[in-house]
């Protein structure tokens, strides 16, 4: 018994190598390795002779371009969360009609999922810019001076419009299987017993997409705290760090940070925590709303 | 807990619909009475399940009228028919509690909370479900499902219920038990029930009248024992009865060129018999045995007591009917004939 015990711990320790390996050297190593240097300063060269220790992560964290970057992330997962899963559910919800040549539209809506971040920012960029854009030649006002991307009030909203259209295709398309997944018969029965559409909507359609809802919402927040691409390439960060994310301070330009790969990765791991207790609320207040079927 | 009810007869005049071109319903005219239990019964796809949507509203006749009571209803709202549909797979909300699964009719229709509650526990507790209302589908067995589905149904009073196949996913005891309790709810609530399945026992315990269909038209109207004794097509002479009816060409058995029906029941072994059968398959179910063979290239059954000789295989018996339980079909339109 002992024996065999031991032949299968010896099996299933074969089995689960290549996932420990792969595992171990890719997530755990590099996070790990993240945290070492977290705790060190950096010279231009590379060299990092100064070790600040766990402190280093208290005066990064209570540092003001932190907080700073901390207040634009939120702000911006604030606007980019709540929007984009409201126009990813309107776009769900109009495309699960049995409509001849409705399956134009789903493939339009969920195109943008094969779009990378680098091509919607440029085709963004070149919507908004006052100089050469359309948006600027035919709205004209704010578009075009200073500019969305350039006023400091509409910079964040700017590329906040981005990242919604980026990610919509995704959201659509998960909001969509969730749909799809709703039997039909509950639907039928509510319409029997005499709920319209709002009220088949609120009684049957939300409540059981309610995990897809939550996870939309989980990684789109995830998204907007690890965006980085969108303001390198439509922003900066500027103008005057009004779009500076958290993401952006530890790998963007110009910043005091930008030349020091110790506090760069001071700031990385703050991120990685800021955003597992964020997940962690999340699931903990949304979960008890959300219904997992029988 | 009968409560008084308008006149509820529903009539249906050559009701058609059409899918994609593919008729699953063709010209049905039926008639079914105020606080009739009416069966429509059939096989897979041939149409049953769509009459009864028309009914409830959830399919658009392409063709034909419903009329409930005196009114046509092509143009009502289900919501607005006085009709409750019970669903094949009882289309509870899981994320409701029983409560809130029975009271949902009443809370979309804007009733008092108060008094829906009160609806809702007398509803449940008609059914034995008093002390589940604070549970969720998830947590109830498959019987204790069906009844808060029967109970959201009723909690609302209506004038027609519409039942799609409500008990094909319980076991075999619990729909025994489960159809014994359908049949005292109908004599207790005095409303019209419509009820589709594709069990010819349940058919032929509930209703008061079985309509059988085939092809999206229906081939008989009539009472269980008139559909049993008196079937009107060969279609419906295999489909109700279990063994189904034996058929054979008229030559075997008297003049012409017919075909000639006969129950396992009626049919006998006996020295004296005319028809030489081959034995093929002995099934000794306890309560009676089936004896099935062959007579020529047609498949016979034969139902004997209990207690009978139990015949071997390959060996050949004599069997015999009497005239009088004979049925006749044209061997055409298979259709029956009455000599």
């Amino acid at each position: 018994m002992r024996q065999r015990r031991w032949r299968d711990s010896g099996l299933a320790v074969l089995m689960l190598g290549p996932s420990i390996v792969i595992l171990g050297w890719f997530v755990v190593y590099p996070l790990v390795k993240a945290m070492i240097l977290g705790t060190q300063r950096c010279s231009p060269s590379g060299s990092c002779p100064v070790h600040g220790g766990l402190q280093q992560y208290v005066d990064a964290f209570t540092s003001t371009q932190f907080q700073d970057a901390l207040i634009v992330t939120i702000k911006y997962a604030l606007i980019t969360v709540p929007i984009g899963v409201v126009l990813g559910l309107a776009l769900a919800v109009l495309a699960d009609k049995y409509i001849r040549g409705i399956g134009i539209f789903r493939t339009i809506f969920s195109s943008t999922v094969a779009t990378s971040v680098a091509v919607s920012s440029v085709m963004w960029f070149f919507l908004l810019n006052p100089n050469v854009g359309v948006l600027a030649d035919l709205l004209g006002g704010v578009f075009k001076t200073p500019g969305l991307l350039q006023g400091k009030g509409t910079a964040l909203w700017a590329v906040s419009a981005s990242s919604i259209w980026a990610n919509l295709g995704f959201t659509f398309i998960v909001i969509t299987a969730g749909l799809q997944s709703v039997p039909k018969d509950l639907y039928e029965s509510a319409y029997v017993d005499g709920a319209n559409g709002l009220g088949r909507f609120t009684n049957v359609t939300l409540p059981l997409i309610s995990p897809v809802l939550l996870f939309v919402t989980v990684v789109l927040t995830a998204r907007a705290f690890e965006s980085f691409a969108e303001v390198d390439l439509l922003t900066q960060g500027g103008p005057k760090g009004s779009t500076t994310t958290l993401t952006y301070l530890a790998y963007g330009r110009g910043l005091p940070t930008s030349s020091d790969d110790g506090l760069r990765a001071t700031v990385s791991v703050l991120v990685f925590f800021v955003l597992l207790i964020l997940a962690l609320v999340q699931f903990r207040g949304l979960e008890k709303r959300v219904h997992y079927g029988n | 807990m009968a409560y008084p009810l308008p006149v509820a007869n529903v009539r249906l005049k050559n009701l058609t619909k059409q899918f994609d071109g593919v008729t699953a319903v063709d010209g049905v005219d039926l008639d079914v009475a105020d606080r009739e239990f009416m069966i429509l019964l059939g096989p897979s796809g041939c149409g049953k399940s769509t009459l009864l949507r028309m009914i409830a509203g959830l399919e658009d006749p392409t063709e034909g009228e419903v009329y409930i009571g005196e009114t046509m209803v092509n143009d009502v709202l289900p919501k607005d028919r006085d009709v409750a549909m019970v669903f094949q797979s009882y289309a509870l909300y899981p994320h409701k509690t029983v409560q809130a699964n029975i009271e949902f009719p009443l809370k979309v229709r804007k009733v008092d909370k108060v008094e829906r509650a009160k609806s809702a526990l007398a509803a449940a507790e008609s059914l034995g479900l008093g002390e589940y209302m604070s549970r969720k589908p998830g947590a109830l067995s498959g019987g204790q499902r069906q009844r808060v589905a029967l109970a959201r149904a009723i909690v609302r009073k209506p004038a027609v219920f519409c039942m799609d196949e409500p008990l094909s996913n319980l076991d075999a005891k619990l729909r025994g038990e489960t159809r014994a309790e359908l049949i005292a709810l109908h004599q207790r609530l005095e409303s019209t029930f419509i009820y589709v399945t594709h069990d010819q026992v349940e058919a032929m315990t509930m209703g008061n009248r079985i309509a059988v269909m085939s092809r999206g038209k229906i081939e008989q109207v009539g009472t269980p024992q008139d559909v049993y004794d008196r079937p009107a097509s060969v279609f419906i002479a295999q489909f109700v009865g279990t063994p189904p009816m034996n058929i054979l060409p008229a030559g075997s058995i008297e003049t012409g060129k017919h075909l000639v029906g006969v129950r396992p029941e009626h049919v006998h072994i006996s020295p004296e018999g005319s028809l030489a059968m081959t034995v093929t398959l002995v099934e000794q179910l306890g309560h009676e045995l089936l004896v099935t063979g062959r007579v020529g290239e047609r498949r016979v059954v034969v139902r004997q007591p209990a207690h009978s000789v139990v015949p071997e295989i390959g060996a050949e018996v004599r069997i015999v009917a009497d005239a009088a339980d004979l049925h006749r079909f044209d061997p055409v339109t298979e259709l029956r004939i009455d000599i």
